[in-house]
């Protein structure tokens, strides 16, 4: 018995060694296998769908320079599955594809959700990392952290993160300083509880309802208490700390206020239907931090579309590929512009007239 | 390569954690659910601590005394208040989640380029991986001789009689309520100070750090003990160790090969599932060679 701990042992080491060996040895030798059998599969979909070349430099060059059978390879990793992100990668890889990446033509995209579980997160940055991805998008702030921390080299741009500078991302949100950038999911909250006021004029108390665990609700929560203090009215909130508990706390406050204030929150995001289902009984208005969230049972909001900002990250990158930006000199962005978005049928359901000036924007 | 020497170490990480549950689970024989947050509570302590500027060595020490008293709290529960195990695990595990924020002052908080356990040893030129490979594996032997040790001794004993057999521990004179609270002091401890190692490691701490990691805890317990099968205590928990880097390197292989990572956790499952049916089959297989092959 004591042998086969012995032996036990002995592989033990035996393969740390070899890992330790391996993490050193890793220049050269990897030829990524991955990318090479994923390409093979969209080969026959995508040959000779040339790229729209915009300016004189040829997409793909870079690439071809370092000897990468021509395609480059962009790592995105996000951190769960929600609207939002989802909305925000596909605006990237629309924008990429309008400048000429395609994916399988002169790009491999290798796309990674960790389903919200952190470890998850850990085990993807090393394979991203690992496979000498040319460029990697994050989407959310944990994914943008697990990944800034496994590597110094490979250019980060990281999407849905509201701030950078105090995520330590960045050095700062004007010159990053290292190698990440992006863009700022910070939500125009003041214009969004006019908004509130404009669907809503009798409205004297405005409850809100955020996710206590997430520093960006925390954040946007006071700054909505901020504004509604500053009109004259009447403030309230509710905490959620996961999906379960989203109905109690709608339910606990539609009785407290007149209308309610969601910031962009991921629990909240991900549990629109249900405050939906309370709060159309009682009719009181719900306007959201986003798009998505109205689509999923919000009243309207005026806000971050997050294929424009996800399209606008695609911009930035293909700066990067193009030779003509480097993350640490190019300033965090902001959402350039915001969306109107009504739901119509919500509109209908708890009977609210929407003004002349914003009828255009029910959708 | 790069691949599998990063689930090596974070596999070496959680290795702290899986004797940490091995401790409740095995030795105590309580499922305690304690472990979801006492692992974001000791990564919440540790970042708290670093992002302070504190000694990260300090602060992994501080995230295992957190660790303790969370597991004192469900020991106490169980053993004074008569509340069951596996209640008084989820109560403390509920409560930990505001302690956490609390601690935190936010939910997330960001080591990045900050000064943590491993910095040492990049400043002497290992890899970022390789560095946590060492570091974790100075922890896991270090961690394993002292518990062999431990539990060798009278007290040591006493808890795993505890486990075994509470009423003959009880004959025997053995203050079963305190060796209990101990055990579990002990258990919370080590997965709070792995909280911590992997915060430090991925370079953030989140309060959401916790979620499933029972679930990890346990499969890594059972991989170990079906795939490895220590004979004595002392390869037991070697065997441990390997059922965490196993779990680490199956999660790693799924995500390779491009598995929708919404099939991850199914996966998990099934894999759980497959290792504690093991034994089963391998007994029936050996039942129907001997059968078939007759007289030795």
């Amino acid at each position: 018995m004591k042998k086969a701990g012995r032996i036990v042992s002995f592989l033990l080491s035996a393969m740390m060694i070899l890992t330790i060996v391996g993490c050193r040895a890793q220049d050269g030798a990897n030829t990524g296998d991955l990318a090479g059998q994923k390409s093979s599969a969209n080969g026959d979909k995508t040959t000779g769908s040339k790229p729209s070349e915009s300016s004189g430099n040829t997409p793909g060059q870079k690439s071809s320079a370092n000897g990468k059978k021509g395609k480059l390879r962009i790592g995105i990793i996000q951190y769960m599955e929600h609207v939002s992100l989802d909305t925000a990668r596909e605006g990237f890889l629309d924008a990429l594809e309008d400048k000429g990446y395609r994916d399988g033509s002169n790009i491999t995209v290798d796309f990674q959700n960790a389903q919200g579980d952190p470890s998850n997160l850990s085990t993807i940055s090393d394979q991203l990392v690992a496979n000498k991805t040319d460029l990697i998008l994050a989407i959310a702030t944990p994914a943008a952290q697990s990944i800034a921390g496994k590597t110094t080299d490979i250019p980060i741009l990281a999407t849905a993160v509201t701030d950078f500078a105090d995520a330590r991302l960045a050095d700062s949100n004007k010159v990053p300083g290292g190698n990440v950038s992006g863009t700022s999911d910070m939500n125009p909250v003041r214009k969004q509880i006019d908004l509130l006021l404009k669907l809503a004029p009798d409205a004297r108390t405005i409850g809100v309802i955020y996710a206590s665990n997430e520093d960006n609700s925390i954040l946007q929560a006071s700054l909505a208490k901020k504004a509604v203090k500053k009109l004259g009215l009447k403030y309230v909130e509710t905490t959620v700390s996961n999906t379960n508990d989203v109905q109690q706390a709608t339910q606990s406050i539609v009785g407290r206020c007149d209308a309610i204030y969601i910031p962009t929150d991921n629990v909240l995001a991900s549990s629109m239907p249900t405050v939906h289902g309370v709060t159309a009984r009682t009719k009181t208005p719900v306007v959201c931090g986003e798009s998505g969230m109205v689509k999923n049972g919000g009243l309207a909001t005026l806000g971050i579309n997050y294929h424009d900002l996800g399209y606008q990250t695609g911009e930035m990158a293909v700066r990067i590929l193009k030779g003509e930006a480097e993350p640490a000199s190019l300033p965090i962005e902001s959402a350039k512009d915001l969306d109107f978005y009504i739901n119509g049928k919500v509109a209908e359901e708890i009977g609210v007239k929407i003004p002349e000036d914003l009828q255009k924007y029910v959708k | 390569m790069g691949i599998v020497s990063g689930a090596v170490s974070l596999g070496l990480l959680w290795a702290v954690m899986t004797i940490g549950v091995f401790i409740s689970y095995r030795i105590l024989d309580i499922a305690d659910l304690t472990v979801e947050g006492s692992i974001a509570m000791g990564a919440a302590i540790a970042a708290r601590e670093i992002a302070a500027g504190g000694n990260p060595y300090m602060a992994t020490l501080l995230a295992l005394l957190g660790g303790m008293a969370a597991g004192l709290c469900t020991g106490l529960l169980q053993t004074r208040l008569k509340i069951p195990p596996l209640l008084s695990g989820i109560l403390v595990m509920i409560a930990l989640w505001s302690v956490n924020l609390r601690i935190m002052g936010k939910s997330n908080i960001s080591l990045l380029r900050m000064k943590t356990v491993y910095t040492v040893f990049e400043s002497m030129g290992l890899s970022g991986t390789a560095s946590i490979i060492v570091l974790g594996l100075l922890c896991v032997f270090l961690l394993i001789s002292v518990l062999y040790w431990f539990f060798g001794t009278e007290v040591g004993s006493a808890i795993r009689a505890t486990g075994s057999n509470p009423h003959m521990a009880r004959a025997q004179g053995i203050n079963t309520d305190t060796v209990t609270c101990l055990g579990l002091l002990i258990s919370n401890g080590l997965v709070a100070a792995s909280g911590a190692l992997i915060a430090q490691s991925q370079s953030y701490a989140d309060v959401q750090m916790g979620t499933g990691a029972i679930v990890i805890g346990l499969a890594s317990v059972i991989i170990g003990e079906v795939l490895f099968r220590g004979k004595n205590f002392y390869t037991r928990l070697i065997s441990l160790a390997l059922g965490a880097i196993t779990y680490r390197l199956i999660i790693a292989l799924v995500l390779k090969l491009g598995m929708p990572a919404n099939d991850l956790k199914l996966f998990t499952a099934v894999t759980v599932a497959v290792a504690l049916s093991l034994p089963t089959f391998l007994q029936r297989y050996h039942q129907s060679q001997k059968s078939h092959g007759g007289v030795e």
